[in-house]
């Protein structure tokens, strides 16, 4: 019975005592449903840049809305929104109509993005309201937030269970795709418009800087696992759910921050996967030197 | 479904340049036809024309009211992403996307069998596509085709990094098909194959060389002119004068 009460009060009081600690895991259980899954698309697609790249535009956006109105999330939401579907849009018509390949523009894309929005906060905000942009504030999110949270959660998941065989079929194959169902274009751009939200959501819970990290992270983990798309989606989420569970817990723990606690433990399982994952880690290869029969 | 294709005076290219230029003729239902012609001739192209996938520039392609969902496309080296995790199984069942679409019910189930069966991949159902031989992903992509059930069926280079014996799989297949009664069109390289095994041929060289049984179409005379017309490609070519 002492190593559960240990137990106990490490992993378990934090959350029946605090209600911040609840709301938070209540905010990365949304983030972890919808966003990991996305991430996994997002890795199959070889759009792992675009992600980050249009993380970073949802600043400059969240941050001319923080000028007009402060810490106001409908402001900054919209805002961010904007920015965010722009250099989406403007990443793919640059990598299609001009001589820069698509990686060297969405680099250009991130960098100005983040200057900017660091610059825009500056001239109204504090370096308290610069740290909580850049690196969010899971501790501290509120109910507006959590539902706004839930609702891109929701709906994302609706969506991609819509778009799933249009997106499978358009990464594997978009040949195919184009002389049987069409509709790649629509696939690509709904898929977008999903990414752009949860990141947007996750914006508002772990910031700009990390955003990225909860979708990307447990989803490259989980593909290391699994050589079944249906379970390396799941595998994700549950890796991204547990990663924020425990990030939480250091960052109560320790006093660390808490958006850079979730990742860290993100990174912590993706290392261990990528070591010991059953489906192409490296103690994998090192491992068959002797092969089959046939 | 069997319908011809005509064509009417069509042009394909990209950027103002023809890639095949003036091509009129029919596909007769059913017609088992291999397109030939040296590199740069405008094979491809055509069958992109027919797949939908490329707008002509000049003249018509008519169908006659065949549409996308009659027609499977099998393009040259297909450009399949092999990391990407599916097995050999679902990737075959995706062919039922041709009838259902990408929200329809594809319960082919029975088709899907057959079809990974006859190519020979039995067996083979959960392998993970990047871990098939290139001899192994040209057969699920003709099993695909199979799930597809189309009238109408396009080969770009079918048997281009395959070996004998599965070349000749692969030929029972298209034989199967012709007794099927579907129209199939396949750019090929090999005339011996191609005179063992396909009744008709339209051999093209920028424009149409010949077009008919393949015997004559394959003639000497033919050939020569198909290799001195792909010579006389021109870079800087003027506006083509021929009336459209």
């Amino acid at each position: 019975m002492r190593a559960g009460g240990v137990m106990y009060d490490l992993f378990i009081a934090p959350f029946v005592e605090f209600a911040f600690m609840r709301r938070a895991l209540a905010g990365a259980l949304a983030l972890s449903l919808s966003g990991a899954p996305l991430g996994l698309f997002l890795i199959l697609r070889r759009m792992s840049m675009s992600g980050d790249a249009i993380a970073h535009a949802i600043l400059p956006g969240a941050a001319l809305g923080y000028l007009v109105a402060g810490l106001s999330l409908p402001a900054m939401t919209i805002g961010g929104l904007a920015t965010g579907f722009a250099v989406a849009m403007l990443s793919g018509v640059v990598a299609r109509w001009t001589t820069l390949r698509e990686d060297a523009s969405l680099a250009a894309f991130y960098l100005v993005s983040l200057a900017l929005g660091v610059v825009i906060v500056s001239l109204r905000g504090s370096n308290v309201d610069l740290l909580h942009v850049l690196f969010g504030n899971v501790l501290g999110l509120d109910d507006p937030t959590l539902m706004l949270l839930a609702a891109i959660a929701t709906a994302t998941l609706a969506g991609l269970a819509a778009l799933y065989r249009a997106l499978v079929i358009e990464t594997l194959d978009p040949v195919f795709m184009a002389t049987t169902a069409g509709r790649g274009a629509f696939a690509q751009l709904a898929f977008l418009a999903l990414l752009v939200l949860n990141l947007i959501a996750g914006f508002h819970a772990l910031g700009t800087l990390m955003a990225v990290g909860l979708m990307m992270l447990p989803a490259a983990a989980a593909r290391l696992w699994t050589e079944r798309l249906d379970a390396a989606l799941a595998l994700s989420a549950a890796l991204a759910l547990a990663a924020s569970y425990v990030g939480l817990v250091a960052s109560f723990r320790l006093g660390l921050p808490s958006g850079p606690a979730i990742v860290l433990s993100a990174g912590a399982l993706y290392f261990v996967s990528l070591v010991f994952g059953r489906a192409g880690g490296l103690v994998r290869f090192a491992s068959r030197r002797r092969h089959l029969e046939a | 479904m069997t319908r011809p294709i005509d064509l009417y005076d069509v042009t394909l290219g990209y950027d103002g340049h023809p890639a095949v230029h003036h091509l009129s003729g029919a596909f007769a239902p059913g017609s088992l036809t291999a397109i030939c012609g040296p590199n740069g001739a405008g094979k491809s192209t055509l069958l992109k024309g027919v797949a939908g996938a490329l707008k002509p520039v000049g003249g018509r392609i008519d169908l006659h009211g065949l549409t996308a969902r009659d027609i499977a496309y099998l393009p040259q080296a297909a450009d399949i992403d092999r990391a990407f995790p599916i097995d050999l199984y679902d990737m075959v069942a995706l062919g039922g996307v041709q009838k259902q679409g990408l929200f329809g019910r594809i319960s082919a189930c029975a088709a899907v069998g057959r079809a990974i069966e006859a190519v020979g991949l039995s067996g083979f159902e959960r392998r993970q596509i990047g871990a098939l031989s290139g001899g192994q992903t040209q057969r699920m992509l003709f099993a695909r085709l199979m799930v597809q059930d189309a009238s109408v069926i396009l080969l770009d280079e079918p048997f281009a990094a395959v070996d004998a014996r599965t070349t000749g799989d692969l030929l029972a297949i298209i034989a199967g098909w012709r007794a099927e009664g579907r129209t199939v069109l396949a750019v090929l390289h090999d005339f011996a194959l191609v005179r063992a095994h396909f009744p008709q041929t339209l051999l093209i060289a920028r424009e149409k060389i010949a077009w008919g049984p393949t015997s004559q179409a394959l003639s000497d005379e033919n050939l020569a002119l198909a290799r001195r017309m792909s010579e006389a490609f021109d870079e800087a070519a003027a506006e083509c004068e021929r009336a459209a």
